[in-house]
């Protein structure tokens, strides 16, 4: 078992100076995640919040290879990245030996959104890559607009709450699940407050041979508008809640990795948060009934598919 | 900050000093709290340093010795997940009134 202890003693892939809001959860994500692996690592990275909020020209705040790409194609950059270097490997330009690991990371925007075809082709491929998407459920970066991860009920921008609308109608994408549909070795969701959990998922993903894909619960003040300093107890109110299951699918064998001792009602989740403060007027009742009735649904599902 | 001008920047956007985004002085948005660290109380368990945002938390050999203002925006973070009951990092007013936008 990893200690923190000598994780901080590893040296930092990205470093401080980035322009993240206060209290974000992004770099935490990342901190851990970037000392999964000790083999080189070769990043490809999604417009979005991570990648404006790090590279403001002419300063950067990665200490490795980091291509920015648009945000619908991370996948397919990092998917060439990767083909380069087997061929390169058969040609004996890279000695057979050398091992690089390849990351694409995107926001939910650009992941669950602009960026899926991209992400369904590479993974579809079979390029040994790992993908990560930080799912913070809004556009952060450019000022809260819905996403297909957005709950139903969020007021976002373009799903503003008001007299003729209870923020967001539809239900989010599970795109974790979408994942699993593409058969590949690994796929799991991960929250940064059980850190060792998402350590030893991000692991598991750099060591898997072809394709793995993490979709990892990210925390956004800004956006959530909650009390930043309560960020971490608020991702455990999520996994308590089974808003977001921790769970990962090996070679298309469930596992499911966080059971709450006791399932809290989503009602927790939701109250912490300025973005479903409208929820508790009166007319607005049956979204919360149907959120919670979703997310039942879900982690009944969920059960069902981890043969528990 | 002193911007480089054209002459100095390398074509197309490539940035060969990585890391240098350590230039940038996140603490300097800092404002209204900050986090005062209590040696002694400290357990070293590294959930400030784990949970820091900012990479503001300082860690000397296998320890934590204490906050980089340079960098630390204060969220609170640090001191709602410091395990101890007797906590060993608490929030504090700040008392100076810090300059608008970064330094170098």
């Amino acid at each position: 078992m990893a200690k923190l202890k000598d994780l901080a003693a590893m040296e930092d892939r990205l470093v401080a100076g980035h322009g993240m809001c206060i209290g974000c959860g992004i770099p935490i994500i990342f901190r851990i995640v970037l000392r999964a692996t000790e083999d080189p690592l070769i990043i490809a990275n999604a417009t979005g919040c991570l990648e404006v909020c790090t590279t403001i020209f002419p300063r950067t705040s990665w200490n490795i290879t980091w291509v920015h790409s648009a945000f619908e194609n991370a996948a397919a950059t990092i998917a060439g990245v990767e083909s380069m270097y087997q061929a390169l490997k058969k040609k004996g330009r890279i000695p057979e030996d050398k091992k690089i690991r390849f990351l694409g990371i995107g926001g939910d925007g650009g992941t669950y959104d602009i960026g899926l075809q991209a992400l369904s082709g590479a993974v579809e491929r079979g390029h040994d890559i790992v993908y990560i998407c930080y799912d913070n459920n809004v556009y952060a970066n450019t000022g809260g607009q819905r996403s297909s991860a957005t709950p139903l009920g969020a007021s976002a921008t373009t799903s503003p709450e008001g007299k003729e609308s209870p923020g967001k109608l539809q239900r989010r994408k599970d795109l974790t699940k979408i994942l699993v549909a593409h058969n590949i070795p690994y796929v799991a969701q991960a929250s940064p407050n059980r850190w060792q959990d998402l350590y030893k998922k991000a692991q598991k993903a750099f060591e898997t041979e072809g394709p793995a894909f993490l979709n990892i619960l990210c925390l956004c003040p800004t956006e959530w508008k909650y009390d930043e300093s309560q960020g971490i107890r608020l991702a455990q109110t999520a996994i308590d809640s089974c808003v977001w299951p921790l769970y990962e699918v090996e070679n298309g064998k469930y596992k499911i990795n966080y059971l709450p001792k006791e399932k809290k009602p989503v009602l927790e989740w939701i109250k912490a948060q300025g973005r479903f403060r409208h929820l508790f007027k009166e007319e607005n009742a049956w979204v919360l009934e149907e959120f919670q009735k979703q997310v039942d649904e879900d982690w009944e599902e969920l059960h069902k598919l981890a043969n528990l | 900050m002193k911007k480089e001008t054209w002459k100095e920047l390398t074509i197309g956007t490539i940035n060969l000093d990585a890391g240098n985004s350590v230039k940038n002085l996140t603490g300097t948005w800092r404002s209204g709290k900050k986090p005062q660290f209590i040696q002694d109380k400290c357990i070293q368990c590294f959930f400030c340093w784990l949970y820091c945002p900012h990479s503001a938390i300082l860690v000397e050999g296998d320890e934590v010795k204490g906050i980089n203002y340079d960098y630390c925006t204060g969220c609170g973070i640090c001191s709602v997940e410091c395990p101890p009951k007797e906590k060993a990092i608490i929030m504090v007013k700040e008392e100076v009134k810090l300059a608008e936008g970064g330094a170098e």
